[in-house]
């Protein structure tokens, strides 16, 4: 109804030049860019030492798998240089992480034919899903660095899920394990009103943009 | 499916200085779908030639208040949004709104408590909401909050909160200024940590319920500090903002 209303007086704070363009063009419909990190969580942040910590993978798998955190640093990582999406409206462009592919974990389990949907599972009770499409082929991955450090607990260290290509509550911090299912299965903020699948790039924020 | 959570024009009805940083706006909303304490909005601006900007503000105001919502914005000097809000904006003008958005930072009456509630800055607008709708819903809740603000000229509500607390319902405020304090301060004069936690949330027990708003550090502090004090990690919730302005 209010796509031509106009805000009296505003006009804006837009930078000129090439420069500004390419960063405009890099930035989804109705977000801001930003240069500092910021923290979103529910609750508190949690702690699992290294040495409980484990990473598994089950559902609808052949064989189930379960690394040890040594188990998981010894699994073929890489850098991954990618822009960041916040439902809250933040984006940040070129973030440095290291993790190792969700293709790479996938590899090893056999995936039962009918697995459609992953639900990653974390310390806290945190949950999130994604379609298997919206994971493979490397647009997902399960970060244990950023910007060269360790990944800080209250960026979801000592691991989280990265999906660029979703807003970020999909990227899920404290990750322990990702299900496979053959139905879809809402996670939080999915079940507390905001968009199943949360496509920044179609503003996919809340249940039903 | 449903529909989707609908852009709607809002009227600003008044404003009004909260602190010498920090503004109320009443937006005069007809078409308001009614929200819960606690949660949020999307304000977006948009220019003549179609570019646009938004961001989300919490509610200030109390669900009770049919087709109003008050939201409470601190200017961000480099910001785009909050010093068009606080320079331009005046009664009279129009703007566009979608929501009530957010659906676990929220505390109805019904949930009942006792209710520990932790502000820092322009963190305390969604708790507000809250203690305006404790209040309004005639709730009698123990609650207490604890509010950290830098000086005493940048305490948020200050006139309400202390007018709420004299009520006799159950409400109890604590402050702590952490880089100004007047002569006489009688209060916390340091950041919150855990030995000031403990203080506040001592009379009210360990099935406390917990809402913490404020900057990542204040929040980071806090919630941890809540898990030690045996607060269970589910009645801890949390929502942080930063310095997001640029």
């Amino acid at each position: 109804m209010t796509e031509r209303f106009v805000t009296r007086g505003f006009v804006g704070r837009r930078g000129g030049g090439t420069d500004a363009a390419d960063l405009r063009r890099r930035t989804p419909p109705g977000q801001y860019l930003t240069t500092d990190f910021p923290v979103l969580s529910a609750g508190p942040t949690p702690r699992t030492s290294l040495d409980r910590w484990t990473f598994s993978i089950d559902g609808l798998v052949r064989e189930p798998a379960r690394w040890t955190w040594a188990e998981f640093m010894a699994l073929p990582a890489r850098e991954w240089t990618v822009d960041i999406s916040c439902v809250t409206k933040w984006t940040k462009l070129d973030m440095r992480w290291r993790g190792v592919s969700v293709d790479t974990l996938l590899e090893g389990v056999d995936l039962d034919p009918a697995a459609a949907f992953v639900v990653a599972s974390c310390d806290g009770g945190y949950t999130t899903n994604l379609p298997i499409a919206d994971v493979l082929g490397n647009q997902a991955f399960v970060a244990y660095e950023y910007d060269g450090q360790p990944l800080a607990p209250e960026h979801g260290g000592p691991a989280r899920l990265v999906v660029p290509a979703r807003y970020f509550w999909k990227s899920a911090k404290w990750v322990r394990g990702l299900r496979l299912q053959a139905r879809d299965e809402p996670g939080f903020w999915e079940s507390l009103g905001y968009h199943n699948r949360g496509d920044q790039w179609l503003e996919e924020r809340y249940s039903d943009d | 499916m449903a529909r989707p959570i609908e852009w709607q024009l809002a009227t600003v009805a008044a404003v009004h200085d909260e602190t010498p940083s920090v503004r109320s706006f009443t937006l005069d909303l007809p078409g308001w779908a009614g929200h819960r304490a606690g949660q949020h909005l999307d304000l977006r601006l948009t220019a003549e030639d179609g570019y646009s900007v938004e961001r989300s503000y919490s509610i200030a105001s109390e669900p009770e208040r049919a087709g109003v919502v008050e939201i409470t914005v601190e200017r961000i000097p480099s910001g785009e949004v909050s010093p068009f809000l606080h320079e331009v904006v005046i009664p009279g003008d129009r703007l566009e709104v979608r929501g009530p958005i957010g659906g676990y930072f929220v505390w109805d009456a019904p949930l009942g408590g006792p209710l520990l509630l932790i502000a820092g800055g322009s963190g305390v607008v969604p708790l507000m909401s809250m203690l305006r709708h404790r209040a309004r819903a005639g709730a009698r809740v123990p609650t207490r909050l604890l509010f950290s603000s830098r000086g005493p000229d940048e305490i948020i509500y200050r006139v309400e909160l202390d007018r709420l607390a004299a009520a006799g319902d159950g409400f109890a405020v604590a402050h702590t200024l952490t880089r100004q304090q007047p002569p006489g301060w009688t209060g916390y004069a340091r950041r919150v940590d855990e030995a000031m936690l403990a203080e506040v949330l001592e009379p009210l027990g360990p099935t406390t319920r917990t809402y913490t708003c404020g900057p990542t550090a204040l929040v980071e502090t806090v919630a941890n500090a809540l898990v030690r004090l045996g607060i269970p990690p589910d009645r801890i919730r949390t929502e942080r903002f930063g310095p997001t302005g640029t």
